[in-house]
């Protein structure tokens, strides 16, 4: 209702015109409209809806992936069960540990992908010969598939024969080679430092969007104020591309909560960079568990979907009155 | 007032060096990749930062994989369709999203994206089952089909966003001359989104040449695989003996078209992107 209260209010004289059309053709319009949505909204409802409710449904049956047609319901037996002992999904050490390795997994990314992020957009905002150039080469980690990164990186990471450590070592930093993937206190940070690689660009170039929108004229007179630009930054440029860093971070973290690829490459199915997404797909795929996966899942999802309710409510006035 | 200017020295050098660090953290991994993929075997545990000489036999084992090269055309068969699909569900979608205003507008944006945003993890079970009912397990269908997931929800959103930006008049005009929705859409606005279609196009492009999860679950056999899923599953003798150079000629090959797309459309790109997220 308040969308179409704004379009009134706003359309003027474009709304009289349509008035003397009579209301046929907006009727008509208004018709297409959703025969025109029709065909997306049935796919989505095939690939994600149904799906969704599928997984569910799942969750609370004994389903195996030979037999997903003949599943019996078992209640919330894969979410928790009393049998001489606690068992199922909320039970598990495991989980567990996988829930705490995904936070801390995009804590931490996207925390160093916002800093880093912030500090590429302000030096690629700064006017330089041959500032194009860093530009594209910003573009390239973001181009490069994840499954190759991880393994550009697994090779710069080797233990044994490995750059990283070549360069680490010559530097005097360590003295002896670090087994980065292998080691289960390394790992995460080796899991870290491919996807902050990867990502940092994107935070970049949506903040560089916002801060070329900047006006130019309060920078003007903070500079005749002989105010220090790190001043500047945080009390005028921060304010004024927090709405915009706020959403690349909020893609950064939904896109961090549900990690797969990287770690899949790198280090597998070690328990010590174990996330939901490489939980949930172990117990449905390699265990063939589809009842106890799909409880994983059901479960990713609604953290998720909390993280999304709470988004979406936040951005709610743009989405429907834009111009 | 030397001063001041060996400070301004100092602050130049300093951004310069900024500027040359980015550069190198942000293409090192690229080329390191290019520079072992270019050694011969018996130099592959020396560590050297330059290309001494060129060697291709990594590249001629690498493409002398039947199943690779099969890859290759997987991966573009998939990408091409599931770009083609989302742009022709997903313009139609936009003109009544940007162009219409209806009850409910707001609510199928909404919706789409929280589409967009859903774990693909939550979808594996209850996809698993609609692509073996559809009888499209272990092909590019259900691939294609699969990857309308994340494709359609961007699709649409960007597109609506430029939508929205067309001028109401050749609308109006369109409506006079009694043109249908459907001919104002392909004969007004169409030829008005080719920029925006071939960024949006790209981006979905990308992400469905990229994508593993599906890849990886929802095919069986190296002749359905497509190219991450391929490189992934690249093993040698046993887990400590992979075949490096091998695998980095292959991520050079998967990854050099997409460096020159990106880089030939890099102001489309990023336009497109912050269309996305920013302006969405």
């Amino acid at each position: 209702m308040t969308v179409h209260e704004t379009t009134t209010a706003t359309a003027g004289p474009k709304k009289a015109r349509q008035d003397a059309r009579g209301t046929k053709v907006r009727r008509r319009r208004v018709r297409a409209a959703w025969l025109f949505l029709t065909p997306m909204l049935v796919v989505l409802a095939l690939v994600a809806g149904w799906p969704l409710l599928r997984t569910i449904w799942f969750s609370f049956t004994d389903a195996s992936l030979s037999q997903m047609g003949s599943a019996n319901f078992i209640g919330v037996e894969n979410y928790l069960v009393y049998d001489e002992g606690w068992y199922g999904l909320l039970a598990d050490p495991l989980w567990w540990q996988s829930v705490w390795n995904t936070l801390f997994f995009t804590v931490i990314s996207v925390g160093l992908e916002t800093v880093l992020g912030v500090i590429v957009a302000l030096v690629l905002n700064a006017k330089f010969r041959g500032r194009m150039v860093v530009r594209a080469a910003m573009l390239i980690p973001w181009a490069i598939p994840t499954i190759v990164s991880a393994k550009m990186w697994a090779w710069m990471l080797n233990d044994q024969f490995g750059i990283l450590n070549h360069m680490l070592m010559g530097l005097g930093i360590i003295s002896a080679p670090l087994a980065w993937t292998a080691d289960a206190d390394l790992s995460m940070w080796a899991v870290i430092i491919v996807d902050v690689w990867k990502a940092t660009p994107f935070v970049a170039l949506l903040v560089l969007a916002a801060l070329q929108m900047l006006p130019s004229d309060c920078y003007e007179a903070a500079r005749v104020d002989g105010i220090s630009p790190v001043r500047v930054f945080f009390k005028v440029t921060l304010p004024l591309i927090a709405p915009a860093l706020m959403v690349a971070v909020i893609f950064r973290a939904l896109d961090a909560l549900r990690v797969f690829d990287v770690i899949y490459v790198l280090t597998s199915n070690a328990s010590s960079t174990m996330t939901m997404s490489i939980y949930a797909r172990q117990q449905l795929v390699e265990f063939q568990d589809v009842g106890y996966g799909s409880a994983a899942s059901t479960l990713l999802f609604l953290i998720i979907a909390l993280f999304t309710i709470v988004y979406l409510y936040l951005g709610r006035r743009q989405l429907g009155g834009e111009q | 007032m030397t001063l001041t200017h060996l400070k301004r020295a100092v602050l130049k050098l300093g951004f310069w060096l900024m500027v040359i660090t980015l550069v190198v953290y942000a293409t090192f991994p690229f080329y390191y990749a290019v520079v072992t993929s270019l050694k011969p075997s018996s130099e592959m545990f020396k560590v050297g930062y330059w290309i001494d000489s060129v060697d291709w036999s990594n590249y001629v084992a690498v493409l002398s994989q039947k199943a690779f090269v099969q890859s290759i055309a997987n991966s573009v068969i998939v990408a091409l369709s599931v770009v083609a699909i989302a742009l022709l569900l997903g313009l139609t979608a936009a003109y009544a999203l940007g162009r219409v205003r209806f009850k409910g507008r707001t609510r199928v944006m909404m919706l789409v994206l929280g589409v967009s945003m859903f774990p693909q993890v939550a979808v594996l079970s209850g996809l698993f089952e609609v692509i073996r009912v559809l009888d499209l397990y272990n092909s590019p269908g259900g691939l294609i089909l699969s990857y309308t997931i994340f494709t359609l929800p961007f699709t649409v959103w960007v597109l609506t966003t430029f939508m929205r930006q067309l001028p109401d008049e050749l609308e109006e005009a369109a409506i006079m001359d009694g043109a249908s929705p459907w001919v104002t859409l392909t004969k007004v606005f169409m030829p008005l989104l080719w920029p925006a279609m071939a960024t949006t196009g790209l981006l979905a492009f990308i992400a469905a040449w990229n994508e593993f999860l599906f890849a990886l679950t929802f095919t069986l056999t190296d002749s359905e695989r497509t190219v991450p899923v391929a490189i992934a599953l690249i093993s040698g003798g046993s887990q400590y003996e992979l075949p490096w150079g091998p695998i980095m000629a292959a991520s050079v090959i998967v990854t050099v078209p997409l460096v020159i797309l990106v880089l030939i459309f890099q102001r489309r790109i990023v336009s497109g992107l912050t269309a996305g997220a920013v302006k969405g």
